[in-house]
């Protein structure tokens, strides 16, 4: 249990009253709380820290926490101080914004952090001084798209039995990993992609010659064979296409998306070419359109999540892109006049006119030099190589924005994905603790009636006992214990339930008397009057589970065997079930009550029926070790 | 690089708007007026209290999360719900502190008429006045909600109907199909298991 909610522990307790009238069993008693906790307040004290501050200068601001009359609440009469359990570093930063009138954000602190304790205190965020707010919202926008991660991709997790088959199918297009079948119709679908582009590509090339006629590219050569390749692509990214199509929740936006876009384009060059089949006028437009074929490797950005990155970077940094294409511009028009009116005198010089020096100047620029223009002039040559050198001022200067944009969304999905590969084992860790925590529960429950009985009697040398839980835990048990008693149904863990299940549905209940529980008329005459005996067995140490289950339903025995005559009406309605509600004394079980009875038999039994409360094996109080060390290793 | 997309890369680039809320309780004369609890009580709560709401007041969200630490095994949303329409008495959707400490006054200072009274509130889900065989099933089927799967013996579809066929032949007096405040309290107050068990939390604060 966080420690943070122990403080509700008590609101839960309390809660616990709303099932009070619907239970037919009492309840438990509730653990005695002998101490109560004494706060130790300091005035202005964070968490060990004192801080000391005029009274009028935490009354500057009297819409916060600390200006205002809550911090009454926190208030210690004994010691005359403010304790406060929260971070004394976030709180030096609190208390300077009183005295200095400016909130500043420390930058090694985490923002989650910082913003509870600032809404803690009553203070609005945004008046964190100039110096620190960028810094401030930055790592507050990192944080929204952590969590906005974070929620989409539980979202796409979660499992939601209800979808239309439509709707089930364009999930598995968007996210392949769904389902086996959308995995297989993505690899598919990306090789014939690739097919399809080599396709293309090697239709053009030379592939030796057909006597008597000149050299031919391979599409020309093996045309049926290429044809058909053609095809069987086409047709597949036609069947891709419609079966988009028929998924898209939004048919109308679906078309008008730049995929769909990229799809229609790459497969429209086959069909025409269908329709227009030897017709040589348009025949040379058709040849045209092949070239839209390449749009095809477009199709691969739905499968590279880098390609899909580069996209929307380009979108993001259009700005950027702007700028540089605007100062390209501006440049080249400015040194391809100049070029032009230097090299005007020379002669046959190849700066014909002005847009004519525009490829020079952008050759230079880039820094490609080419050299099928080159100045002859001086004045040519000194305005050429100024040229030259402003070209690389002039790209370098936006470059690094459009890739530092680039790495930062590439870095952000890798986060996203190495969040996500380490969610998994997030989530067992959590797991884990929470079944420690309903572990503990049921651990507890062993050796929880011990200490219950251990508190009312208050032996002294027994309390050590009973302090192997804290008061929390043990009040948290209580709670857990009052739910059970409820609900008429115990926790157990899963192993046992898995075990139950099996055993149920395997197997008739033997009904043998036990001897051992008849040695003991106190505990057997009201418990196990109405109900089936047990079949004993020698405790071994083969099967802790069962021996588990034994020492609940020794527990539950003692609980019964002080009940009050209403609670029987419950137990047998509970006998006369057929199947569960037969308590565990049907199953094939082990009896320790044989270790426990073995101490003190005939001491127990007065003292255990007239404990009303749910008294557990008084062997304890007589022999306190052994019968603790006896206990101790029957419940292990 | 070529694997699977990621979900959509949909950028953050939008400003965040302010949106916390800070409530402020009334101060704690008048909460020591308004309730039975001593003023280091009520200290104590409130400091519980803002520790896990710093703004002041707990919405749903928050209070069933907070409730279902306290059951790990089981599913206590449902119950958290109930409770939560029980401390929200005026309904606005959240609980601020002077709700929540008095909920808490009735149920641990209050006398015994006072916590029934509570109590069938909190059964009475449309607050109408009179328990109905499907409010109390949709109770008990949250209650046994919050024990989980794994128990013994392994809860039944059934087991929440037949616990609310016998609370109502217990309670329901004139056996007309809803149980109403008196016939609930008289019942109760002829029940001794119920009488003790509702003193059971009293030392909790």
């Amino acid at each position: 249990m966080a420690a943070g909610v122990a403080a509700w522990l008590p609101f839960a307790r309390a809660a616990a009253i709303g099932w009070m009238p619907v239970a037919n069993c009492p309840m438990p008693l509730a653990p005695a709380d002998k101490n109560k906790r004494q706060d130790e307040l300091i005035v202005l004290n964070v968490s060990g820290r004192r801080f000391q501050t005029w009274r009028t200068t935490l009354e500057r601001y009297p819409d916060t926490l600390l200006g205002s009359t809550e911090k009454e609440f926190f208030f210690n009469e004994d010691t005359k101080e403010y304790f406060f359990d929260r971070d004394p570093e976030v709180f030096r930063c609190v208390l300077n914004f009183y005295r200095t009138g400016k909130l500043h954000y420390p930058r090694y602190e985490c923002i989650s952090a910082y913003d509870d304790e600032l809404a803690f205190y009553g203070i609005l965020p945004e008046i964190i001084g100039d110096c620190c707010y960028e810094e401030y919202k930055d790592r507050k926008r990192e944080n929204a798209e952590r969590l906005m991660d974070d929620n989409d991709s539980e979202n796409n997790q979660e499992s939601m039995p209800s979808l239309s088959f439509r709707q089930t199918m364009w999930r598995a297009f968007e996210n392949p990993h769904t389902s086996t079948l959308a995995l297989v119709f993505y690899y598919v679908t990306g090789f014939f992609i690739a097919v399809s582009v080599i396709t293309n590509v090697v239709e053009t090339v030379p592939c030796g010659t057909v006597p008597g006629s000149k050299e031919l590219p391979c599409g020309e050569r093996y045309s049926v064979a290429f044809f058909c390749l053609d095809t069987a692509c086409v047709m597949i990214f036609t069947v891709e296409y419609l079966l988009r199509l028929f998924a898209a929740p939004s048919r109308y936006r679906f078309i008008r998306s730049v995929m769909s876009i990229i799809d229609v384009v790459a497969i429209m060059p086959y069909y025409i070419g269908l329709v227009m089949t030897n017709n040589e006028d348009v025949s040379g437009a058709f040849v045209t359109l092949r070239v839209f074929r390449v749009f095809r490797i477009f199709k691969f950005s739905r499968h590279s999540q880098g390609l899909r990155i580069l996209g929307y970077t380009l979108k993001s940094c259009a700005s950027e892109l702007g700028f540089l294409l605007f100062s390209l511009t501006m440049a080249i028009i400015i040194f391809a006049t100049v070029m032009f009116y230097a090299e005007k005198g020379s002669s046959a010089s190849k700066f014909t006119s002005i847009p004519a020096s525009f490829w020079y100047t952008i050759v230079t620029m880039t820094t490609l030099g080419y050299g099928d223009m080159v100045p002859k002039t001086i004045a040519g040559k000194i305005f050429g190589s100024i040229c030259s050198l402003s070209g690389v001022l002039v790209i370098a200067l936006p470059v690094p924005v459009i890739v530092s944009n680039f790495s930062r969304i590439y870095h952000q999905n890798q986060r996203a994905d190495k969040r996500r590969a380490q969610k998994k084992a997030r989530l067992a860790r959590i797991r884990v603790a929470k079944t420690g925590s309903s572990n503990a529960y049921l651990h507890s429950k062993r050796n929880g009636l011990l200490n219950e009985a251990l508190e009312l009697m208050g032996t002294p040398e027994e309390e050590h006992m009973g302090k192997s839980t804290s008061l929390i835990e043990s009040q948290h048990h209580h709670l857990l214990h009052c739910l059970e008693k409820t609900t008429n149904h115990e926790f157990i863990d899963e192993q046992m339930f898995e075990q139950n299940c099996m055993e149920s549905s395997m197997q008739n209940y033997p009904s043998t008397r036990s001897p051992s529980l008849s040695s003991h008329p106190g505990l057997t005459t009201t418990c196990c009057s109405r109900r089936n005996k047990k079949t004993t067995h020698l405790p071994n140490s083969n099967l802790p589970a069962t021996r588990l289950r034994s020492m609940q339903e020794l527990s539950t025995i003692h609980i019964q065997g002080s009940e009050q005559p209403s609670l029987t009406t419950s137990r047998s309605s509970l006998n006369l079930k057929a199947d569960d509600g037969l308590r565990p004394n049907c199953k094939t079980s082990q009896i320790t009550t044989a270790i426990i009875s073995i101490p003190t038999p005939p001491a127990l039994t007065p003292e255990g029926e007239s404990r009303p409360p749910p008294a557990s094996p008084g062997p304890n109080t007589n022999i306190p070790s052994v019968a603790s060390n006896v206990v101790k290793v029957s419940a292990l | 690089m070529l694997r699977a997309p990621s979900p959509a890369l949909n950028s953050v680039e939008d400003e965040f708007e302010l949106s916390t809320v800070c409530h402020r309780p009334e101060g704690l004369e008048q909460l020591q007026e308004q309730t039975k609890f001593t003023r280091k009580e009520l200290q104590v709560l409130y400091r519980g209290f803002k520790n896990e709401c710093p703004s002041g007041i707990v919405n749903e969200e928050n209070f069933k999360q907070i409730y279902s630490q306290f059951f790990p095994q089981g599913d206590s949303s449902t119950y958290a719900t109930f409770l939560f329409n029980a401390f929200d008495t005026n309904h606005d959707g959240s609980v601020s502190f002077e709700d929540f400490v008095a909920g808490l006054s009735v149920i641990l200072r209050g006398t015994i008429d006072d916590r029934l009274n509570w109590a069938f509130n909190l059964y009475d889900l449309n607050k109408d006045g009179c328990i109905t065989k499907e409010e109390m099933l949709d109770i008990m089927k949250s209650i046994y909600d919050m024990m989980g799967k794994y128990t013994y013996p392994a809860l039944r579809e059934e087991a929440p109907r037949e616990h609310v066929e016998s609370f109502f032949q217990k309670m329901d007096r004139n056996k007309d199909g809803v149980v109403t405040i008196e016939e609930f309290i008289e019942s109760c107050q002829k029940d001794e298991n119920i009488m003790r068990s509702m003193k059971l939390f009293d030392n909790v604060i």
